[in-house]
């Protein structure tokens, strides 16, 4: 009986120091394993290259899409691996350019580098709204049936190209084709 | 400048306060004009749903009450789907299809949302026993040691205050 406390106490410390760990500003994406948004978006105006849209999705094999513009800092910082990424050639890596003018983002990618397989200009937000994007950068990795399969909230940055991204492309290269 | 008498300069203070701290409450509206829909009754609609919708950049506050951009354009995209002729329910759906249950500030009574109802309501009953267990114990032995004849050495005892009082 005396030890009841000692439990007690023991319970919570490791319930509270579990959610200590978990970052409240991640949430659950409601669009895994359901089929990537309809849309059909332009190229940046002034861009040369496609537009994107979800036949690019359709197309058989696994693609990464990644949600960014010139305004968010994070994504200046994730975008060297982004490039990375795309200069690996195992899978088409689409820009989903979110609430951005047209002449901030092209100088962005001007002087950050633009290895897109194609880029979809989102003036409005609505396609983003469709993706269920709150908060740039996010990247999503769609399969070849065009089903969305992970999302990435925040930035790609440091090892998590390696440890995360490239593993779980590759588990999903190698599970549904 | 001639001044007023104090108990004039008073009443013309409490005045002006009185009207400051009824002013004051008024928050500033995050809804802005020329996202209003021109029918009130379909704007109160979309107000109402609003309410009921979180922000996702600053998680604690509604659509409505938010200046965030996606707060925005949230609250445009309602008033379009109720201009298309959606009802409050198929409004909510299709902004819970995209963001999850997570946008509502009410959570829906689920599986994966049970503990959250159900748990207040557990501990509380779980608390009430403890608590009726606890007095039951006592009461059994307060009862039980007030039944109990006094053993002789309580008698010895007993016996040598009460005298000890008559001293």
């Amino acid at each position: 009986m005396y030890l009841l406390p000692l439990v007690l106490f023991a319970v919570l410390a490791v319930y509270f120091a579990v959610g200590l760990t978990k970052d409240p500003k991640i949430i659950p994406s409601a669009l895994i394993d359901k089929p990537a948004p309809t849309f059909d978006l332009p190229t940046i105006p002034g861009r040369k290259g496609d537009g994107f849209s979800t036949a690019d999705l359709k197309k058989g094999q696994v693609s990464v899409v990644n949600v960014f513009a010139s305004w968010c800092v994070p994504c200046r910082a994730e975008h060297p691996y982004i490039n990375k990424l795309a200069e690996m050639g195992i899978v088409p890596v689409y820009g989903l350019n979110y609430k951005d003018t047209p002449d901030a983002a092209l100088n962005w990618l001007r002087n950050l580098g633009d290895n897109y397989t194609a880029v979809g200009a989102d003036i409005s937000g609505r396609v983003g709204i469709d993706w269920g994007v709150y908060g740039v950068p996010e990247t999503f990795i769609v399969d070849g049936k065009g089903r969305i399969r992970y999302k990435q909230t925040g930035p790609i940055v440091g090892d998590m190209l390696e440890t995360k991204i490239l593993p779980l492309i590759r588990a999903i290269q190698g599970g549904s084709q | 400048m001639t001044r007023l008498p104090i108990p004039v300069r008073a009443v013309l203070l409490a005045a002006l306060l009185t009207l400051g701290s009824v002013a004051a409450p008024a928050p500033a509206l995050a809804v802005n004009p020329d996202e209003m829909l021109p029918d009130p009754a379909l704007e109160a609609r979309a107000r109402d749903i609003s309410k009921h919708l979180r922000c996702l950049v600053c998680q604690n506050q509604s659509i409505d009450d938010s200046d965030a951009g996606l707060a925005k354009d949230l609250r445009v995209l309602v008033r379009e789907r109720i201009k298309a002729g959606d009802s409050n329910d198929e409004v909510i759906a299709f902004i819970v299809d995209r963001y999850g249950d997570y946008v509502l500030l009410n959570p829906p009574v689920k599986k994966s949302t049970i503990v959250l109802w159900a748990g207040p309501g557990i501990v509380a009953v779980l608390g009430l026993l403890a608590l009726f267990l606890f007095f039951r114990k006592r009461r059994g032995m307060t009862i039980a040691s007030a039944q109990a004849p006094l053993s002789a050495e309580e008698r010895a005892r007993l016996a040598k205050i009460l005298d000890g009082d008559q001293k």
